[in-house]
């Protein structure tokens, strides 16, 4: 059953056309990728659904809502969240105070904030020890974990991850990506942007490739890891021609 | 030694004034990165509603005057509040996507409407605070003299700084306006209405102003509509003091500032004290433009 679903999706930036008329379903308890280039449109394509960047026409549809016209914070609300890339966790504010706000739309619920940080303690201990600490010293894993725990506080049954993977270390990122599994198990749907293909056609089910604005491929992602485009263009595999 | 002293408590006086002042502009800078030139006006305002209220039979005798003067100075911020949150409907929130200069020209726009509009309904000629409307009692404290006023604004503008402080650094709203200071789309992505702190910013800047305008009426009794040009420059020089979107920093550049002036005017001459003020405005912009606290800048990774 499709959950979040995006109809003939057309976005700009001023004259230059960054998103070019993409349709993409994500159904509900799935993992789905958005892999591409740079500026082929992925980060563009979560702000919108989001609400940080107006569609120039399209529609996105959330169940029985329609988003393209809701500001970012009744997306929020709606049970939409989006973990930005580069983590923008507030660094001049503690660990809990980050955690806290991403709970926003529960801050008369203090309960519910409480049970919210407990879940994020359970997947990402580590943040538990340094919840006094300010965010701006956590090292980059650690400012991922929080981006990502903090994005959990407002219990979303879709979550946007935009590059988890971004400048960590290989073992970091089979933790992360472990972490990203076991949240799906806990029942949220998950629309993932990657450039790390390799490890984001591991995770997901599914997945879409844009190309300058345009989704290029789509499908499983076991059919695509063994499509030659795919591994050319992302897997790093070497056209083995002649060899054989 | 006395001398010193005596400066020092009313340096202490107009600078908690000051800090009131300044944290209109520190708070609006940080959030939205725009000086709201408008914002001595405010302060200009509140002067004016303290007055009508003072004069008006407020303090017929039924409570005692300095509760009656802490109710004339809830009002004075409450009514300012009010035209602060509209002003920044009208004037600000439709440029919220224009170029700063384009937000800080309508600024001066707002200050020019607002002085007139005060003229018009007040004229244009000084007024001043009834005498009766503070009590005339002074205490001597170990050689020095305190008066009645000296004390009630130094109480109520530590009180309003205290709980400002308190409201910023400990609830989930206080969090939300430093995480809005900070990032605004990064915000937005937490569930929270940045056009609302915005909101939030312009009642509670604007109301603070209000009671430093009142509280400074009471204290120098003369009004006039231009005050709000004169004290918002002071107060912006503490601003940029302390550091300008570092609420703290205006809270100690405020009453550094007002010492500063003080004892200028007690040492060298009281009719020197604004080019004091203004002196260390141009020395500062020079160089030290991040404050003397030094800017407390957000990591962005």
């Amino acid at each position: 059953m499709s959950l979040l679903e995006l109809g003939d999706v057309h976005i700009a930036y001023g004259n230059v056309k960054a998103v070019k008329g993409i349709d993409l379903v994500v159904n509900d308890g799935e993992i789905v990728t958005l892999l591409g280039a740079n500026g082929a449109g992925k980060t563009t394509t979560l702000r919108a659904i989001s609400g940080l960047l107006r569609l120039q026409s399209g529609v996105i549809r959330f169940g029985e809502h329609e988003l393209q016209t809701m500001p970012a914070h009744k997306i929020v609300e709606l049970g939409i969240c989006h973990v930005p890339e580069g983590r923008r966790v507030f660094g001049t504010l503690t660990v809990e105070e980050n955690l806290n706000l991403g709970a926003y739309k529960y801050r008369n619920d203090p309960g519910r904030v409480q049970s919210g940080r407990e879940r994020v303690y359970q997947l990402f201990p580590r943040l538990e020890e340094r919840q006094r600490q300010l965010a701006g010293t956590l090292s980059g894993g650690e400012q991922q974990m929080l981006a990502i725990g903090r994005g959990l506080m407002s219990d979303p049954r879709v979550l946007l991850l935009d590059e988890p993977s971004l400048g960590l270390a290989p073992k970091l990122v089979q933790e992360i990506f472990r972490t990203i599994c076991e949240i799906n198990r806990q029942g949220v749907t998950i629309l993932l942007v990657e450039q790390n293909a390799r490890i984001a056609l591991r995770v997901a089910e599914r997945a879409y490739v844009l190309e300058t604005g345009r989704i290029a491929l789509s499908g499983e992602s076991l059919e695509l890891r063994r499509d030659p485009r795919v591994q050319q263009a992302y897997l790093g595999v070497k056209e083995a021609a002649g060899l054989s | 030694m006395a001398l010193f002293i005596e400066q020092l408590v009313n340096g202490l006086t107009v600078g908690a004034v000051y800090s009131l002042v300044a944290l209109g502009y520190t708070m609006v800078y940080g959030v939205m990165r725009m000086i709201n030139f408008a914002h001595g006006d405010f302060f200009m305002i509140g002067s004016y509603l303290g007055f009508t209220l003072v004069s008006s039979a407020l303090l017929g005798g039924a409570i005692p005057l300095w509760a009656a003067l802490i109710v004339v100075v809830v009002l004075s911020m409450a009514g300012v509040a009010i035209i602060g949150v509209i002003v920044e409907r009208a004037a600000y929130r439709p440029l919220r996507r224009s170029s700063r200069l384009t937000a800080v020209v309508s600024a001066i726009g707002v200050s020019i409407f607002l002085q007139n509009a005060v003229m018009l309904i007040w004229g244009p000629r000084y007024r001043a605070y009834p005498p009766w409307s503070v009590p005339s009692i002074t205490w001597q404290v170990g050689g020095i003299y305190i008066n009645f006023m000296q004390v009630l604004i130094l109480a109520v503008s530590f009180g309003l700084m205290v709980a400002l402080y308190l409201f910023v650094q400990r609830t989930t709203v206080g969090a939300a306006i430093r995480a809005t200071a900070i990032d605004h789309d990064t915000a937005r992505l937490m569930g929270i209405d940045v056009d609302q702190i915005i909101r939030l910013i312009f009642l509670i800047g604007p109301a603070l102003g209000a009671a430093a305008g009142v509280l400074l009426g009471l204290y120098y009794r003369q009004i006039h509509f231009t005050v709000g040009w004169t004290y918002g420059l002071k107060a912006f020089t503490a601003a940029i003091m302390g550091g300008i979107g570092n609420i703290p920093g205006a809270m100690v550049g405020g009453l550094l500032l007002g010492i500063l002036e003080m004892l200028g005017a007690g040492y060298i001459s009281s009719a020197w004290k604004d080019v004091f003020v203004f002196l260390i405005l141009i020395l500062l912009l020079m160089f030290r433009p991040t404050g003397l606290l030094g800017e407390r800048i957000a990591e962005k990774v």
